[in-house]
């Protein structure tokens, strides 16, 4: 008795905390509805390549931060301060070397998700959109990539981003513009350096969480997709989580009906 | 929910997806956009008519998509319309509201343009005004014996540092010609993707080292048959003039002048291609460009303009 009575009073002092946010914000039951949804019951590891790539992203934006403390985006002391990082101060060569090769696990898990996501046709309806967003993140992640090679500012990363810019440049129409843009110039000068930090720590992490907001938005919306095998695959409901049904802004056409002037007589 | 999920035609009229009929007018669009687009490199009036086609089929595509939206044809569109948005809303809307609507809509994108104007002008148009070429002073003409290629190192910009303002040209006097002294400088920018080519055959290893106003100077006596590039293997005879790989034109040159006894490099420019070597060399000089970029032929096309 007195056993069951304690761990009555551990909860009432773990609840009435939770209650309190949970009225005022609603936070605990959205943390429920993202963590207890329902999935396909044949899901399989595969299905966690997406949360795979999440991770590995996070791991860049805590090991970045770090060493946006101790790097310099400037062409007199980068080099130097990267140096420092390595070898001098304590656990640097960690950290760094963490978002070095995170860098790369990130673009293979990347590729890895889409490639499951082609293979399970879970790019079809209803789930094209976030296919697409899909598509902006596997793009502003190869531009982090390619943004982050400059800044050891070794001869290397040199001459990398050299050859790298004037692909650009080649893009028929546009491309000189983007060339002169990524420099800030018509050659690479002192301030490619800073542009591109900035570009590689702010503007692009900044679009990337705000997609993958989205991505995950219409993943806990649109619910997991089934493996192509199984029964539940064949359904083309939207939702597998029990989720609001559709109620489109418009009336939409009967399906798979391509004559739009014999549809609207079999509708009226 | 299992259930619902296993009918093959689950769905009502409101849960069925909403997927467009074929039609031809999106590629009638795509065809006007396409010619507006081709218009603007080789000629005006082609892109006015492509944005004509684009516009009109456009539209049409717009009324066909928009048909159902628009409601049944028997039904004036826009008095369906406000039918249902008075039934939905079962209030009336009044101009006030209407107005308040609109004027916060409309000052919160003036106050963001005012924003945003001036932030993302920053951000790009210094990449593209005053991008003009520095004069560089490479020191004494006797420091270039006729008919001898001299590596030359200097800054392009005397206030840089160093590690982003070094450039390399190979330069060579010809002599005499008209009683004007006659030079080859070649930019060592592979014109393929930017890396520095080198000369291929006996360098000096060290250098003749001197200050001008321009900075430091470095010179390097060399006997080229031809220049490399080291990333991708374009090669060049000693014009300048692509001998095998990737490069799409030949090397750059710079302009050059004698002043008060001292050869000053200019502004760089592209070539196509050179005839004749040497005091006698004819070349057409264009623009400079970026690496990868044709300056001639058909594919100039592809860059109607090249910021510089």
């Amino acid at each position: 008795m007195p056993k069951t009575k304690g761990k009555g009073r551990v909860e009432h002092a773990v609840m009435v905390p939770l209650d309190w946010l949970e009225e005022r914000s609603g936070i605990v039951g959205a943390i429920r509805y993202f963590l207890f949804r329902k999935v396909p019951a044949e899901t399989n590891w595969f299905h966690t390549l997406g949360s795979a790539t999440l991770t590995a992203f996070i791991v860049q934006l805590v090991t970045g931060v770090i060493l946006a403390m101790y790097y310099k985006p400037d062409p007199e002391s980068a080099y130097d301060s990267i140096q420092r990082i390595t070898n001098d101060l304590t656990l640097g060569w960690l950290v760094r070397g963490m978002h070095r090769w995170g860098a790369s696990v990130f673009i293979i898990l990347l590729f890895l998700h889409m490639g499951r996501v082609f293979l399970f046709g879970a790019y079809k309806y209803p789930r094209e959109l976030n296919w697409l967003i899909g598509v902006f993140i596997l793009l502003l992640a190869m531009a982090e990539g390619f943004t982050g090679y400059l800044l050891p500012w070794d001869q290397t990363s040199y001459w990398a981003t050299v050859v790298g810019i004037n692909i650009n440049a080649s893009a028929p129409i546009l491309g000189p513009f983007i060339a002169d843009f990524l420099r800030g110039g018509n050659e690479i000068g002192v301030d490619t350096l800073s542009r591109f930090y900035s570009l590689h720590m702010l503007v692009i992490p900044g679009a990337l969480i705000g997609l993958i907001t989205l991505h995950l938005y219409l993943v806990i919306r649109l619910g997991v997709t089934p493996p192509p095998w199984t029964k539940q695959a064949g359904g083309y409901e939207p939702s597998t989580n029990g989720g609001p049904s559709r109620r489109g802004l418009v009336e939409p056409r009967p399906r798979g009906n391509g004559d739009g002037e014999r549809k609207r007589e079999r509708v009226s | 929910v299992a259930d619902e999920l296993e009918r093959p035609d689950a769905g009502d009229e409101h849960g069925a997806p909403h997927v467009p009929s074929s039609s031809l007018w999106p590629f009638l669009f795509a065809l006007g956009v396409a010619l507006s687009l081709l218009g603007l490199i080789i000629w005006w009036p082609i892109a006015a008519i492509g944005a004509g086609i684009a516009v009109c089929f456009g539209f049409l595509w717009a009324v066909d998509a928009s048909r159902d939206v628009r409601g049944r044809p028997a039904e004036p569109p826009p008095e369906r319309e406000a039918d249902v948005e008075e039934e939905d809303e079962g209030a009336a809307r009044y101009p006030r509201n209407v107005f308040l609507e609109g004027a916060t809509l409309g000052l919160g994108a003036v106050i963001g343009g005012i924003i945003m104007i001036p932030a993302l002008g920053f951000m790009v148009l210094p990449a593209f005004v005053n991008q003009d070429y520095d004069p560089v002073d490479v020191g004494p003409l006797e420091n270039f014996p006729e008919g001898q290629w001299m590596i030359t190192k200097f800054k392009s910009v005397k206030n840089e540092p160093a590690d982003v303002s070094r450039r390399t040209a190979f330069i060579r006097n010809n002599g005499q010609t008209d009683g004007q002294p006659s030079f080859t400088i070649i930019s060592n920018r592979c014109v393929h993707l930017g890396c520095p080519v080198q000369p291929q055959g006996l360098t000096d290893e060290e250098p003749k080292t001197f200050e001008t106003e321009s900075g430091p100077i470095e010179l390097f006596n060399t006997e080229p048959n031809g220049f490399g590039c080291p990333c991708h293997g374009g090669a060049y005879d000693t014009e300048g003039n692509r001998t095998a790989g990737p490069p799409p034109r030949a090397l750059d040159r710079y302009e050059y002048s004698i002043v008060n006894g001292n050869v000053v490099l200019g502004t760089p420019y592209a070539v196509a291609e050179v005839e004749g070597s040497g005091a006698d060399a004819v070349m057409k000089a264009y623009p400079i460009a970026d690496p990868s970029i044709h300056v001639d032929g058909l594919e100039k096309y592809f860059y109607p303009y090249v910021p510089s």
